[in-house]
């Protein structure tokens, strides 16, 4: 179901909208005083009771993670933002720091005071310089009018944040990468267990969030958890709220959409993103950035046995809501809810060529089946776009792929493997017909 | 020569360091304000001052420079142009814009134009999907661009 909200993009219009003044005359920073004035237990209660399922892709419950961090410490606590967005197709994370980085401050507060931390590292890559300029000033300004520091509202609960930057990484993304970059060392994945909120940063507690989870927290404490969750019709899939939705490719207009959870796969692209480039036909779509499965308009939903399927069974992918759950029971992965779509017009042979060229780029080298594998597939890619390989090959892609997930340290090589996969199995007469005619039948091209 | 920071950028250093509980926590960041400081490059005697600063090895902080991209091992143009190209931007053209760009500039990606003004090079996905295509010239992002609008960057590139 459409439903647009502005918890976080009621700023995005105005030219100021990133300064403290336009932020505060919006209510900003009420809620982070309301948190700070409740009990710690109580905060993380309310943030439960939204069930926001975190923005960075994996989709795990933040009110539940925040429960993993120790009530008592010895050590300090820290939370981590992830604002390492690189995932392709997602570019949502970006306008909330360009356009309201206040909330994510404000998020960074709360959360602190949630985990038991007094000190939040917001972790922005490199390239994106304006959001780091903004978070910068947001702090600032924030710091002026005593919001940070000792005493943030007066309140005996000292925060510091900062903004901490990588250097062109996308593996800097996955959680326990980031910790070790933020540490000062390679962006290479640590072996989990421990998990971080046991030994995160600096061998401390630490939780690690997205920045779209940690901006959207003061909306949950200013309008309480159960308020907030029902803004979903996913909440029965306890996946509750509002959030950022995006559309690129061959959408007429592609951008960030701030909407209820429960909005389909159709009204994104053609509600939304204004349908597909020259009115064609929509080949296919993936749905949360480039490591979810490419799914296609003429799969449909078949989950018998749980009534809350009922009303999906049968129709298209295209008429699920999006969600962590439904995607998953379909076969599917919600991911960050950025989708890219492709038009008849677009090569699916090509598409891939161009996703696994990335991953072999940004595998880190650590794992043996993720850096040879990855490889491996591109150059039989490089093969078969170039009419030089055999069906042995192609067969070999999905036997790669499948060595590859559950077989690395972290989930960069399964993200790695499910577009081979999907798009060999999906397309799999496309890539017979170069490998056979060299694809004599294939548009060749990915522009539309 | 050995590389030294003026002390406007040592005082810099300074604030960076305040912000972490351990000095090596700084590596990423103080790597990036002397690479700035350095002609855009990360040389030798960079790395040998960041591990002094910091009190780590050379072996630490070449094994980051070597990890991530954007340290620069030689030194690039005077200015640098990332062109996108994946998957969204891809589909939106990005093939077109990097050749345009070539052949506008008389190099490959990942060459300098024999006056050193520009380097070219290719990145993997920049986050302006919604943009695209879309290229960076050193820290500015530069979206929705047709081959008219890259004449019009690259000119202004050239003429500095």
């Amino acid at each position: 179901m459409l439903q647009k909200t502005t918890f976080l993009s009621h700023s995005y219009a105005k030219p100021d909208g990133h300064t403290l003044a336009a932020y505060e005359s919006a209510g900003g920073y009420k809620n982070a005083r309301k948190a700070l004035g409740m009990s710690r237990d109580a905060v993380v209660d309310e943030v439960k009771k939204a069930k926001i399922r975190g923005r960075g892709g994996a989709g795990f419950d933040c009110g539940t993670k925040w429960t993993f961090m120790p009530k008592e410490s010895k050590k300090p606590c820290y939370l981590v933002v992830n604002a390492d967005e690189g995932e392709p197709g997602t570019f949502k994370d970006r306008t909330i720091m360009e356009r309201n980085p206040h909330s994510v401050v404000e998020g960074c507060i709360i959360g602190c005071f949630g985990i038991g931390a007094h000190a939040a590292y917001i972790y922005v890559r490199d390239e994106l310089h304006l959001s780091k300029e903004r978070l910068w000033a947001a702090i600032e300004e924030a710091r002026a009018k005593g919001y940070l520091g000792q005493k943030p509202f007066g309140l005996d609960y000292p925060v510091e944040v900062y903004v901490q930057t990588g250097a062109g990484a996308y593996i800097c993304g996955e959680e326990t990468a980031l910790l070790n970059s933020l540490e000062g060392r390679r962006g290479e994945p640590r072996y989990k267990p421990p998990f971080p909120a046991q030994v995160g940063a600096f061998g401390c507690p630490t939780t690690v969030n997205n920045l779209e989870t940690i901006a959207i927290v003061p909306t949950v404490i200013g309008m309480g958890g159960e308020a907030f969750c029902k803004l979903s019709t996913l909440a029965e899939f306890n996946d509750g709220g509002s959030r950022l939705f995006g559309v690129s490719g061959h959408v007429k207009t592609p951008g960030v959409f701030e909407c209820s959870v429960g909005l389909t796969l159709r009204e994104l692209i053609y509600d939304l993103g204004g349908g597909i480039l020259g009115d064609k036909r929509l080949l296919a779509v993936i749905p949360g950035g480039s490591s979810c499965p490419v799914m296609l308009p003429e799969e449909l939903v078949n989950v018998p046995g749980d009534p809350r399927f009922e009303p999906y069974n049968g129709k298209s992918v295209l008429d699920l809501p999006l969600g962590v759950e439904t995607f998953r029971s379909v076969g599917g992965m919600l991911g960050t809810c950025c989708a890219i779509v492709l038009s008849e017009d677009a090569d699916p042979v090509l598409a891939l060529h161009n996703l696994m060229r990335f991953y072999r780029h940004e595998s880190c080298g650590q794992c043996t089946p993720c850096r040879e594998g990855c490889g491996w597939i591109e150059r039989i890619l490089d093969k078969i776009v170039e009419g030089r390989a055999t069906l042995d090959e192609l067969d070999q892609l999905h036997r790669i792929a499948s060595d590859i997930t559950g077989n690395t340290i972290c989930a960069f090589g399964d993200g790695a493997a499910q577009p081979v996969l999907s798009f060999v199995k999906k397309f799999r007469k496309q890539f017979e017909d170069y490998v056979l005619t060299g694809g004599k039948s294939q548009t060749k091209k990915l522009v539309a | 020569m050995a590389f030294s920071l003026s002390a406007e950028q040592e005082r810099e250093l300074g604030r960076i360091l305040s912000r972490y509980p351990n000095k090596m926590a700084a590596t990423i960041p103080v790597l990036h304000l002397c690479q700035a400081a350095n002609e855009n490059w990360v040389s030798d005697d960079v790395i040998q001052f960041v591990a002094d600063k910091l009190e780590v090895g050379t072996a630490h902080v070449k094994g980051v420079v070597t990890f991530y991209t954007l340290f620069n091992q030689s030194k690039p143009g005077k200015h640098q142009v990332w062109v996108c190209r994946t998957l969204s931007c891809a589909l939106r053209g990005a093939e077109g814009i990097l050749h345009h760009c070539e052949k506008r500039l008389k190099i490959h990606a990942g060459e300098t134009t024999a006056d050193g003004k520009v380097t070219l090079r290719t990145a993997e996905c920049l986050a302006s999907c919604g943009s695209a295509p879309m290229m960076q010239v050193d820290k500015t992002y530069h979206e929705n661009l047709t081959t008219e609008r890259v004449d019009e960057i690259l000119d202004r590139l050239i003429a500095d």
